[in-house]
């Protein structure tokens, strides 16, 4: 498998780590004990296309949001994380 | 001595006539020539005989001409190179070569195994199940070593490989799986359109059947064609042709895996070469030219020596004019098999007949063989009347029921042609029957790949260029280049007519997967028992999964099924196909990573020094560590450790710890974020002073632990442990970009950067005085505990200088630029000397972190929380951070959790090892009252006894409560009084000091 890491070019897998679902959001100081056991433990298993974190540790360290199928492999978007540098790159 | 090479030809093929070869089989001297494969230099010296089968020891021949061979292995090479199951088919003649054939006792043509023919009976399909089922223990001990002995394959060396292997990385726009004309038709176009090309042929000659067949091509015999085209395409700089290299697996994003053969074919690589190397090869698109494979008739006695696939008789005598038989019988269903009769009438040798099963035939071959002078024989091969030295007479079974017998040396036999599906089915891709080759050909074939040629059912020559030629031109236009320059090679298109047979039922064994000795009646026997699914079929029978893979075989096992279920072979389907496609060597995809380069090797800033004054370096993940400085006279490492740490504690002393993780976390918000990702807080932290931090993970669990200093108002230095350091950066990483990316932090790994040592005991200040400057207040007032802030040392370099301390003493930890790591450890000992200074090393570093009762990576063993480390106090009420939510949940505060107390035994001259279990006292060890472990343990020159840290139930509450130790591994079992885990100097008076 090989990822397009928009800040290095294509890349190979073993520069990358998967962490998973990119979908579940951090939930903000004060929430429930409930909706933050939902963010660490509930995840969708899906068989498709999913958004994925994914860290090129091999390279630039930034962490990626990949949007991948799991039944195929096929990466059909990387993006660069909000904090990843990308809009100061772009500025 | 060697013979006379019996069965070679007076002249043609391919071989290198005034280059003689010297080989053995078998401990027997024979010649060959260069570009012979040993089966052709077997063949070429009349050897029949190469092998005895996997179940039956029965005598078995050469039956192809190439990678598919299912019988003619050998353990190639002796002592540490020796390689069993190597196909002597594809193994290439050297000076020298040395080889024996396999499942033989005591020799070939004598095998006392061969009575298992006589049990026969027993070992049909599913007798290992049915057979050797109880009692289980008599697995191991009896039928398991019976079983190996009598039947496996060949043996391995049992010795390290001496030989190195590589693994490299291509990249191209088209990839190309083959050399045969569809293959260089496909290169032809891809390389003149500027297409960067890669080409691998797996044999070490290239143009695949023409080499054996011929033809004509662009009015040039195949020969001239060939040597043309390789001259047009070696002046292409972006075309890369590698021969002696297998395409083996197709993997996600268009990475294919191939194994070159670097050096097989000499006796051993020369000097600092490589054996093989292992490619991944990253390619836009790929054109599988990787042609067909000639498929058996099963019938009884198919697996007698000197049965042969038609098309490798004619390799074994146009391409390395070495005759098979000099008496010739062909077996066929299809157009294609008579070139062989062509071939060999060519060469100068007869055909005794040729038996069809179609029903009609071409005048041209009528006509043929009425002027050669052999019958034409309607019908099928019901017999083989030989044995280990060949065929003697063929039973046939005419068409209308009159039986007949052919004198013959020799049979051809041709089945029709598979495709070779392998690499356009390894993505779960099923390939569709063609009804008009009987054969499957590719669909579903991964992104990006085609399969064209021979390999995709065109088996006319004349298609072959054409859908190759096609093939290149849209796959380098697919990556991008233009259309190129020249025409198609044209050549005429053979006519191919077959009448599907897979099975001639009669009586005697008929082989359809000869190396696993799987037969017709066994898919029948499968069938009966119910094993009717293809994939049941090949697990019950274990056709197809020996080291051929079923190249020959699965498609005449699964049409056979077909037959007795009354299915059809599309509704019957195939296996799934899955790499590699040839066997790859375990030693190949290890490539350089064994032995003291199994892993990359980090060594610490003053490795070298210590090695020098004869460290004892243990391995922490990546790094070499000094374990302890043994010096003349220590009787053993305890004694070594133990003056150390005394040392230490009374004088001073100093240790490398550049092994842990180092972050400088710089901006406006650096404050914030720490607060975010410590349990404690470290934004209210004062500059010029450090603090101990608490890492959890978001589940609540305690992550990791160091110390982060405040350099300036944006800039903390963050410490982590060695083991995490990689995995913290990349955590907090994460923290920085997807959790919090609206703070202002940066962060920036300095593990490498920074040399760091501890310095530590009594007379710390003494000796840093010598290598600060003198400028530098390090007194308790000008530098109290916890304060961190850069210094100069004597000679104007810049450091950084922290007063904390893992010992328990007065001690300080200085970072310097890594270069001067080395010079630092030098500089110690020389300004030290005065004081008695003595480096130690991790274990001493351990003894006192346990004699202080600091928690370290036994305790931080990812279940622990910070309550149960002793250190819940630190989890800050006033702030959110990571784990902070799940940190409270019931179970993770419940009152009967482990946490972390001090232990020692009652009897103070016993040893603790940790593991042991704690068990109430007087009752009997079980996992229901299991109430903790020993995770650390030491002797502490301190306390002169062995001491210990232990998660117990409870603990806390237990001070002073004597239990029980039980350690089953070991067998030991004592009692241990649970105390508090400070064991030294409780009130830290001394790291004030
Ligand atoms: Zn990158």
């Amino acid at each position: 498998m090989r990822i397009t890491c928009p800040f290095c070019g294509e890349r190979e897998l073993g520069e990358f780590t998967y962490l998973g679902d990119a979908k579940p959001m951090r939930p903000a100081p004060g929430a429930s004990e409930d909706e933050v056991y939902d963010y660490v433990y509930l995840r969708d298993n899906i068989a498709g296309v999913m958004d994925e974190n994914w860290y090129h540790g091999g390279g630039c360290r930034a962490w990626l949001k990949v949007t991948r199928n799991t039944l195929t492999h096929e990466i059909s978007a990387v993006e660069p994380a909000a904090g990843a540098g990308a809009r100061q790159v772009a500025k | 001595m060697t013979s006379f090479q019996s069965n070679r030809l007076a002249d043609g093929g391919l071989v290198d006539r005034s280059a003689p070869l010297n080989f053995s089989f078998d401990g027997k001297s024979f010649s060959g020539f260069k570009g012979d494969t040993l089966a052709s230099a077997l063949v070429a010296n009349g050897v029949k005989l190469v092998g005895r089968s996997f179940k039956y020891h029965r005598p078995r021949g050469i039956l192809t001409a190439g990678s598919e061979e299912p019988n003619a292995l050998v353990e190639l090479r002796s002592g540490a190179r020796r390689e069993p199951n190597t196909k002597a088919t594809t193994a290439e003649l050297y000076e020298g070569l040395d080889a024996a054939s396999q499942n033989r006792w005591p020799s070939l043509d004598f095998d006392v195994m061969s009575v298992n023919q006589l049990f026969a009976p027993i070992f049909v399909a599913g007798f290992y199940y049915k057979t050797f089922m109880w009692p289980a223990k008599f697995w191991e001990a009896i039928y398991e070593p019976a079983i190996r002995r009598a039947a496996g394959l060949g043996r391995a060396a049992g010795i390290a490989d001496p030989d190195h292997y590589d693994k490299a990385w291509a990249h191209c726009d088209v990839l190309i799986a083959g050399s045969g004309p569809t293959g260089l038709a496909a290169a032809l176009a891809a390389g003149r359109s500027g297409a960067r090309v890669i080409l691998c042929e797996e044999d070490f000659v290239l143009g695949g059947r023409l080499l054996a067949d011929g033809g004509m091509i662009d009015g040039l015999p195949a020969a001239e064609w060939i040597a043309r085209t390789l001259s047009e395409l070696a002046a292409m700089p972006d075309v890369r042709i590698m021969t002696r290299t297998t395409l083996f697996g197709v993997y996600d994003g268009g990475t294919y895996g191939a194994i070159e053969r670097v050096n097989d074919h000499l006796p051993s690589p020369p000097e600092h070469q490589v054996r093989q190397r292992l490619w991944r090869i990253v390619a836009k698109r790929c054109v599988v030219a990787a042609g067909a494979l000639e498929r058996p008739i099963v019938f009884a006695g198919n697996d007698t020596p000197g049965v042969m696939m038609a098309s490798a008789m004619r390799s074994y005598i146009a391409r390395y004019a070495a005759a098979p038989a000099r008496r010739i019988a062909l077996f066929t269903n299809n157009e294609d098999g008579w070139r062989t009769v062509e071939t060999a009438l060519g060469a100068g040798l007869q055909i005794a007949a040729v038996i069809d099963a179609r029903a009609e035939i071409a005048p041209e071959q009528r006509s043929l063989a009425s002027k050669s002078g052999f019958p034409v024989l309607h019908g099928t091969v019901s017999g083989i009347d030989g044995g280990k030295n060949g065929v003697r007479k063929i039973s046939v079974s005419l068409t209308g029921g009159a039986r007949a017998e052919v004198e013959a040396d020799g049979l051809a036999v041709s089945g029709g042609w598979n495709p070779a599906v392998g690499l356009t089915s390894y993505h779960r891709g099923r390939p569709k029957w063609r009804d008009d080759i009987a054969a499957f050909v590719p669909d579903g074939a991964p992104p990006g790949m085609v399969a064209a040629g021979a390999a995709n059912g065109a088996f006319g020559l004349g298609a072959c260029l054409r859908e190759g030629f096609a093939a290149g031109a849209a796959a380098a236009r697919d990556a991008g280049h233009g259309n190129g320059s020249g025409s198609t090679p044209v050549a005429d298109d053979q006519a191919f007519s077959l009448t599907p047979l897979w099975h001639v039922a009669g009586k005697g064994k008929a082989f359809v997967d000869q190396q696993h000795d799987v037969t017709a009646s066994d898919i029948e026997l499968a069938q009966r028992e119910g094993f009717e699914s293809v994939e049941h079929l090949k697990r019950y029978t274990t056709l197809g999964m020996a080291t051929d893979q079923g190249k020959t075989s699965n498609v005449a096992g699964l049409a056979i099924m077909a037959a007795v279920t009354g299915k059809s072979i599309p509704e019957t389907g195939t296996t799934i196909y899955r790499p590699p496609y040839v066997p790859v060597a375990i030693g190949a995809f290890a490539g350089h990573h064994r032995d003291e380069t199994f892993h990359a090797t980090r060594l610490t800033p003053s490795h070298h020094w210590a090695a020098e004054q004869g460290a004892i370096f243990v391995d922490t993940g990546l790094w070499k560590r000094a374990q302890w400085y043994p010096r003349a006279g220590e009787k053993d490492w305890l004694e070594s450790v133990t003056r150390e740490v005394k040392a230490v504690r009374s004088g001073v002393g100093f240790c490398d710890v550049s092994t842990l993780g180092k972050i400088d976390v710089h901006g406006a918000d650096a404050g914030a974020f720490l607060d975010r990702v410590y349990i404690n807080t470290f934004s209210n932290l004062a500059v010029g002073k450090a603090r101990y931090g608490l890492m959890l993970r978001e589940d609540g669990i305690v992550y990791d632990d160091g110390t982060t200093s405040r350099l300036a108002e944006d800039h903390y230095f963050l410490t982590t442990t060695t083991a995490k350091a990689g995995l913290v950066m990349q955590h907090l990483e994460f923290c920085r970009q997807v959790l919090f990316p609206e703070l202002d932090v940066q962060l920036t790994s300095v593990s490498d950067q920074w040399a760091q040592f501890s310095i530590a005991g009594p007379k710390t200040r003494d000796l840093l005085k010598e290598i600060v400057d003198s400028s530098e207040d390090l007194s308790n007032e000008g530098f109290p505990f916890m304060g961190a802030r850069e210094v100069a040392l004597r000679g104007g370099v810049r450091a950084r200088l922290f007063r904390i301390s893992f010992s328990g003493e007065m001690a300080f930890e200085i970072s310097v630029p890594a270069r001067y790591g080395e010079a630092m450890a030098r500089n110690l000992m020389i300004a030290g000397q005065p004081f008695g200074v003595t480096p130690y090393g991790t274990e001493a570093l351990g003894v006192m972190r346990i004699e202080k009762g600091h928690v370290a990576g036994p305790e931080l063993s990812g279940t622990t929380t910070a309550a149960d480390l002793g250190l819940g106090k630190m989890m800050s009420t006033k702030k959110d951070f990571i784990g902070r939510v799940m940190a409270g949940r019931e179970a993770l505060v419940a009152a009967d959790r482990q946490v972390v107390v001090g232990i020692k035994p009652t009897d103070k001259t016993r040893r603790l090892r940790s593991g042991a279990h704690i068990i109430p006292k007087g009752q009997t060890p079980g996992p229901d009252n299991d109430q903790g472990y020993i995770t650390s343990v030491c002797y502490s020159p301190t306390a002169d006894q062995w001491i210990g840290l232990a998660l117990v139930e409870r603990g806390r509450e237990r001070i002073g409560e004597i239990v029980h130790a039980h350690d089953p591994l070991r067998g030991e079992d004592y009692d241990v009084e649970i105390c508090n885990p400070v064991f030294y100097d409780p009130d830290g008076g001394r790291q004030r000091g």
